[in-house]
């Protein structure tokens, strides 16, 4: 107080306000009314006796205790305005879109008291149709991140947006025609974004809007253009496909928003009775991607031979005619695997699928679409469109904007979004870069190596906290709403880019809404709110282009470009499935969320067959020194069966020096070992380093197969291909009861006949084992995250886990996973052992937990035959940060240590549907209305939820299948969750 | 008491104490020990049990204070060190209510010279694995009494009675409760005797109290030895039932190589060999510092010798019998638990486990080993040794790789862990040694009546 009024008033400009006429006049008395501490005999001791003195303090201490009857100051915020249809403690849905890269996927977001706590996919958004991957489960983690980029600051000091704008006012008043204006920036398919980018461009014509993603889909788009001379994006149909051809494509997982692909791809694959077509996947790929683990028949090719791969497989089908040459050499089962593959697709004209991954250069895309013209597939299960973000080789553009910067071109440098000193090229060096440029302006999500490298450090708003737009693979635009205040005061790409063009407004509900009414016209504030509402723009599609290639012409550029690969050892980079390119490093749901190959955790390694591991003379864990094109790295090693010899797979995105708590140090960067001669894959030697490491994993690399005795576990996995599977239906159904168990009860069984009977059926065909059944349940039911050094100790908290086994030969294994949750047994051998009776049936067939009176003897645990049960062995909860408490589902629990946890199948959102039916006067609930978090989740539809007493439910009809199984049925458990038993489709020839 | 009106000199055995003692001499010998300044030996020991005990403390604080995380039990492993140790310390606990009661009932009089110390040591014994069924709980602040059916303002809270563990809360308090009287009902003509001798007013007022008002009259006598012969009645069920219910924590579940029927037997079968063990390496040890050489004589040593060889041969034919029984059954997890227990990554706790327990006690069958004290006290700590890892290769070994091989795991002990079960030695040792300082560690009274020899004159009490 006393330095407001300190403030000599005449120094103040503009109105003058005063307290007192003596405060206008500035009297000497006013002054020493200021300057006293208190007023005049307020409060002074006056005089008083050695008595009084001890009085006033035993006075004093006792009031001072009296501090603790004070309530604490709360201050109460009540809605002004009622806000429509709110009701308090009942959550809100907005819909809105995010995404991993360019492309985004529509999304709904449950808000709880103004708080995003959920992302759901939208079942009306063509990308997503209710479903999600496991990056955008994790996302509403971000938000609330306490590491985040929170302030502005400039030079290391603390500064504020309007300092920024200021100086950004004077800066672009001297960048005349935007010669030394360079724009860096990830891939974005906004349209809003596209139209400021045009504003920036007619301002400042000079200047160049780079554009790099860590990730790039780059290849592709210029693989079109070769072929087709102009830039297009292959959208894939795999629902319309039988056969289906990945040429090192993870079409199923990190090589697309996985959403889409997964739903189309298991549709092929939900066998009722045997008489449906199943597709067949083949897969050649260096690492073992779970669209490898689907594959019904898998090749293991190096990332560089892919290229010879598909020009063999070009000259196979005999496309043009032409002599083809000849790139490396076959071996004897690539050659039968090929000629099979050859056959299948020839059979399958017009109804299979040749797609190449985004690693490969753009010759084997080229070569790709011709191979697919050739099978007539372009226009049946190829269709192409314009890429709906920019096309460009963005690793040469960022190259030219290191010459730029080096010659001294670039004045001022912003770089929007992303975290490209971390993971450019390390040929470039952009940080060193960076610090040659008079003027850097970063935006950051969090406190990067890219903001540490910039002069002026902007905190950017989270997709959840600001307007947008963005458009889905097949151009599908939708509205980003934004569910929260930006935490920190960060700001949008969007918004800086409106800053940066000089529009009136730097608002993004400015920018996009006054972008789309341009677009619309007349009625445009009903189609925003119909926009806002659906989660798309209606016709917003692109319109897919007639692309027809002239072979001859196409092979003669492909075959120009090809040069046969290097022998010996490569290394290719591949997305993580934790950390996609980093910018996920600090999420610690999906740090621990485990690879669904590798189940790897808080770590990346350098994934090698077990030949070459033996090659190299390594184990686990040994550490590698890798070294190409002059970079060297080192990381270490871990033996995935099933790869490719001669090659090592890198995840990106770990290893990062400037990062939050959560992700510092995590991993090894192997970003430096990438160059813009070896972007994708490249040719590399390893050599083993005496030092070791330590790296963890959920699950050890155990089979089926017993160590020891080496028996196979038969009733875990049921697993038959579909010519059995046919011959099988056609024995009698009493064969089929014959079969059966003689499995006996020495007690009466409940009587489970009436009412809602609750189950599961998990179909283990369609299951990929993408993660983002594991990332939806950590989210939904408030799941601890416990550190390396815990899952270590073997205390990972998942409810559901994917379960990974290999089958068949160490080095060339096919795998299956099995998501493995609370199969919720009838005859649940927990419940009987509990001394408290903490885990109690319900009457509807759930196995509940009663969290405040389990005291942790850990015996059902113990007696727990699927070992579901997640046991608080140490407080998870402990320090959490303020702002990571609003992530929290208000609907669950938080356990407290000692306690035993597992999956009820959701039972909050059970009883919150009940709850509805209730007040809508209906006593059923609908079949398919409660969705457990990670039925609702998935792409490939393969967990199914519902009422199995009534037999039109589709859990019901799911379970009368013949498909249907328990595992280890022995123990008479009877458990609700059953699943679908794994076919493969595989090919005679390869048989 | 009931054996007395045998006179043992009608008796073909050999004299069952030695020496040329009268009942006086008896007397003297035992109580001496309690009135005097204990020797060197005993602050040794107390300065080795003390600081153990301390580490109990440090460890159980720092336990409920943080979460069973500090020990190493992890998912598939819920149980480790902890029901390890708690089978391990009621297993030894048996000895004594076996020596105490069914050698009683069957009048196997050799017992007197060693019941009281082993009565002592079931009480401290269960004393120590009491601890670990409340600490090894998530949330012992809770389990200390939600484990009991006391009365609750939720009457529709009641315990689930079908769990081992309930069970367990009965037989584990029942069996305390049955042997601490039965040792102090056994106490009270030896309290009678020293509060007789006691000098010290306090010393004559603390065992006046204690020993109830016993005179040594006839009726008292007669009453006394009632008492007795009821307890002793009350107390054999006990031997079997209290480690045949432990045992069903194990037996009653699902879990291959705990899901078995031969638990029962087996258990209590181990449990009266590993006691026997414990009993013969503390006795071994008392008998030599306080030179109880003609009480305490090579004869009761070696007949504890005997069954442990009787006891070990079970055990070690129930080993057999469960491998025997795993390929029998034909039942692939079954068979599976019990190769993985031999040639799995806990092979080396099997075989240590075989080594201590099947091997070691068949050297009981030459009496030269049989009547060497080094020898025994040697075999008996391997004994001690082997009878843990049998819990521990039961438990452990079970759990880590059960049927969905995606869910196994491995065990490994914490420090915590360790210092925990090193503490519970620690408590054993230090109430042992109180009780040796304070109470006569050999049963006068009845020492007294297997004296081969009669006195005529009867000095310093009975």
């Amino acid at each position: 107080m006393n330095d407001l009024i300190q403030i000599n008033p005449s120094s103040l400009t503009g109105k003058k306000y005063w307290r007192s006429l003596d405060h206008l006049a500035d009297t000497p008395q006013f002054r020493e009314w200021v300057e006293r501490e208190f007023q005049d005999g307020a409060s002074e001791m006056l005089g008083g006796s050695r008595r009084t003195l001890l009085k006033l303090m035993a006075a004093g201490f006792g009031l001072a205790g009296m501090t603790a009857c004070r309530r604490p100051v709360e201050h109460i915020l009540p809605y002004s305005k009622g806000v429509e249809g709110l009701v308090l403690g009942k959550p809100v849905n907005y819909a809105t879109v995010a995404g991993n890269g360019a492309v985004a996927t529509g999304l709904i977001v449950e808000c709880n008291d103004g708080r995003p706590t959920k992302v759901e996919g939208n079942p009306r958004h063509p990308a997503s149709l209710g479903a999600t991957n496991a990056f955008l489960q994790a996302s509403v983690l971000d938000v609330y991140d306490p590491d985040r980029a929170r302030h502005v600051s400039h030079d290391g000091a603390r500064s504020s947006w309007s300092e920024f704008a200021a100086w950004w006012k004077d800066e672009s008043a001297r960048l005349g025609d935007g010669a030394g204006l360079r724009i860096l920036s990830g891939r974005y398919s906004s349209p809003s974004l596209a139209a400021l980018k045009a504003d920036i461009a007619k301002k400042y014509p000079k200047a160049v809007w780079v554009e790099y993603d860590s990730i790039s889909f780059d290849q592709p788009v210029l693989g079109a253009q070769i072929a087709f001379g102009q830039p297009l994006e292959a959208g894939y149909q795999y629902d319309k496909a039988n056969v289906v051809l990945s040429l090192d494509s993870d079409f199923l997982g990190l090589d697309s928003q996985t959403v889409l692909p997964t739903k189309q791809f298991s549709s092929r694959r939900r066998v009722k009775d045997g008489h449906e077509e199943m597709n067949r996947l083949y897969v050649a790929e260096p690492n073992f991607t779970i669209t490898g683990g689907m594959a019904d028949h898998r090749l293991r090719l190096r990332a560089s031979d892919v290229g010879a791969f598909a020009l063999a497989l070009a000259r196979e089908l005999n496309v043009s005619g032409a002599e083809l040459k000849v790139l490396g050499s076959d071996s004897a089962k690539d050659k039968k695997f090929l000629a099979a593959v050859a056959k299948d697709l020839t059979a399958n004209k017009g109804k299979s699928i040749v797609v190449a991954g985004p690693r490969q250069p753009a010759e084997v895309h080229a070569l790709v679409a011709l191979i697919n013209q050739a099978l007539g597939n372009n226009g049946q299960t190829v269709t192409y469109a314009k890429p709906v973000a920019g096309a460009s080789d963005s690793v040469a553009a960022l190259k030219q904007l290191g010459a730029d910067v080096n010659s001294g071109a670039v004045k001022t440098l912003f770089v929007l979004g992303g975290n490209p000193v971390y993971s450019a090229p390390a040929d470039l060096d952009l940080a060193t870069a960076m610090k040659r440029v008079p003027a850097t302006v970063a935006l950051t999500a969090d406190e990067n190596e890219t903001w540490a490298a910039a002069a002026w450090r902007l905190p950017e708003a989270h997709a959840f906290e600001s307007w947008g737009d963005a458009r889905t693979a097949d151009g599908t635009a939708s509205i980003q709403q934004p569910l929260i205040q930006p935490l920190y005061g960060g700001r949008s790409v969007l918004e800086l880019a409106a800053m940066i063009s000089g529009a009136a407004s730097a608002k993004g509900y400015d920018t996009v809404k006054s972008f789309w009414s341009a677009q619309w016209g007349a009625d445009a504030d009903k189609k925003w709110q119909a926009s806002l509402f659906e989660g798309s723009i209606d016709g917003t599609k692109t319109a897919p282009v007639d692309a027809k290639c002239d072979p001859a012409k196409v092979l003669a550029a492909v075959q120009a470009a090809m040069k046969p690969a290097a022998a010996g050892l490569e290394v290719a980079f591949y997305p993580s499935s934790s950390t996609y390119d980093g910018r996920f490093a600090n999420n610690a749901w999906l740090q621990e969320a485990p690879d669904p190959m590798t189940k790897l955790v808080w770590d990346n390694a350098a994934l090698l067959s077990p030949s070459t591991a033996k090659q190299l003379g390594v184990a686990n864990g040994d550490m590698l020194s890798l070294s190409a094109n002059g970079k060297e790295i080192s990381a270490p090693a871990m033996i995935l069966p099933g790869h490719a010899d001669d090659s090592i797979s890198l995840a990106l995105g770990y290893g990062r020096a400037a990062c939050g708590r959560v992700g510092r140090g995590i991993g090894h960067r192997v970003e430096g070992l990438r160059t813009t001669a070896g972007y994708c894959f490249t040719a590399a030697q390893a050599r083993k380093s005496a030092a070791t490491y330590e790296l963890v994993t959920t699950q050890e690399h155990h089979t089926l197969v017993e160590p020891i005795t080496g028996q196979k576990r038969n009733d875990i996995v049921e697993e038959s291909n579909i010519g059995e599977y046919r011959k099988e239906l056609g024995h009698s159904a009493e064969h089929h009861a014959a079969e059966g168990h003689s499995l006996t009860d020495l007690f009466p069984a409940y009587d489970y006949t009436k009412g809602l009977q609750w189950g599961m059926s998990i179909d283990l065909n369609a299951c990929t084992g993408c993660n983002a059944c594991l990332v939806a349940c950590v989210a939904e039911n408030n799941i601890p995250v416990v550190g390396k050094d815990q899952v270590k100790r073997g205390r990972e908290m998942h409810w559901i886990r994917m379960d990974r086994y290999f089958t068949g030969a160490e080095d060339d294994p096919q795998a299956v996973i099995q998501p493995m949750a609370c199969q919720q047994c009838e005859k649940a051998p927990c419940e009987s052992v509990c001394p408290v009776a903490a885990t109690a049936h319900s009457p509807e067939g759930i196995n509940e937990m009663a969290y405040n009176r389990c005291v942790g003897t850990r015996y059902c645990l113990n007696n727990c035959p699927y070992k579901v049960r997640r046991f608080n062995f140490l407080n998870w909860n402990k320090d959490v940060p303020e702002t990571k408490k609003m992530v929290f589902n208000p609907d669950v629990t938080v356990r407290m240590r000692g306690v035993m946890e597992k999956c009820n199948y959701c039972i909050q959102r059970i009883e919150e549907k009940r709850t509805l039916a209730k007040m809508e006067n209906r006593r059923a609930i609908k079949d398919g209305e409660i969705l457990t978090a990670c039925q609702q989740v998935c792409p490939a539809d393969a967990i199914v939820f519902g009422n199995i007493n009534d037999p039109e439910s589709r859990v019901a009809k799911l379970k009368k299948q013949p498909r249907d199984y328990t595992v280890i049925e022995e123990v008479n458990a009877k458990p609700r969750t059953t699943y679908l038993a794994r076919l493969r489709n595989p090919n005679p020839e390869l048989a | 008491m009931a054996d007395l009106a045998i006179d043992p000199r009608t008796e073909l055995n050999p004299p069952l104490v030695k020496g040329a003692e009268g009942y006086g001499d008896v007397t003297d010998q035992i109580s001496v020990i309690t009135e005097q300044k204990p020797p060197k030996q005993w602050y040794m020991a107390m300065g080795v049990a003390l600081p153990l005990l301390g580490l109990l403390g440090i460890c159980l604080t720092y336990l409920v204070s943080t979460g069973i995380g500090v020990w190493g039990n992890n998912n598939p492993v819920g149980w480790g060190w902890d029901i390890t140790n708690f089978v391990w310390w009621i297993g030894i606990g048996h000895a004594g209510t076996l020596i105490s009661a069914i050698l009683f009932l069957f009048r196997q009089r050799w017992r007197t010279s060693i019941n009281r110390a082993a009565e002592a040591m079931t009480l401290f014994a269960v004393a120590c694995a009491a601890i670990y069924p409340l600490f090894h709980t998530g949330r012992p602040w809770r389990a200390a009494y939600w484990l009991f059916p006391i009365p609750n303002e939720y009457l529709h809270i009641w315990q689930n009675f079908r769990s081992p563990l309930m069970w367990d809360v009965f037989a584990v308090s029942t069996y305390g409760t049955v042997s601490a009287l039965f040792w102090f009902v056994g106490l009270i003509p030896d309290l009678a005797t020293l509060r007789d001798r006691a000098k010290s007013p306090v010393r004559r007022y603390i065992f006046g109290i204690l020993s109830l008002g016993w005179r040594g009259s006839a009726s008292q006598w007669r009453h006394y030895e009632l008492a007795y012969l009821i307890l002793a009645g009350i107390s054999t069920p006990l031997v079997l039932s209290v480690h045949s219910i432990v045992s069903f924590d194990f037996a009653t579940s699902v879990l291959p190589g705990w899901h078995t029927t031969i638990f029962p037997p087996y258990f209590v079968a181990g449990a009266v060999f590993s006691g026997f063990a414990m009993v013969l390496t503390l006795l071994v040890l008392v008998r030599w510092v306080y030179s109880l050489q003609n009480l305490i004589t090579i004869k009761h040593l070696e007949n504890m010798c005997k069954v442990m060889l009787a006891t070990g041969t079970i055990v070690g034919f129930a080993y057999g019998t469960e491998f025997f029984i795993a390929w029998y059954s034909a039942n692939q997890y079954e068979r599976f638990t019990f190769m993985n227990r031999a040639f799995g990554p806990y092979a080396w706790a099997y075989w240590t486990m075989l080594l201590c327990n099947v091997v070691s006690p068949q050297f009981f069958w030459f009496k030269k080993i049989r009547t060497s004290i080094p020898a025994m006290f040697v075999l008996s700590i391997f004994i001690n040794i082997g009878m843990w890892f049998e819990r521990f290769v039961i438990i452990a070994t079970s759990l880590h790789r059960d049927f969905l091989p995606a869910s196994w795991g491995y065990f490994r002990p914490t420090w915590v862990d360790i210092g925990t079960f090193v503490g519970t030695i620690g408590l054993f040792l230090t109430l042992f040694l109180l009780f040796i300082r304070f109470l006569p560690a050999i049963a006068v009274s009845e020492v007294k009546g297997v004296l081969h020899h009669q006195i005529s004159t009867e000095k310093g009490g009975h």
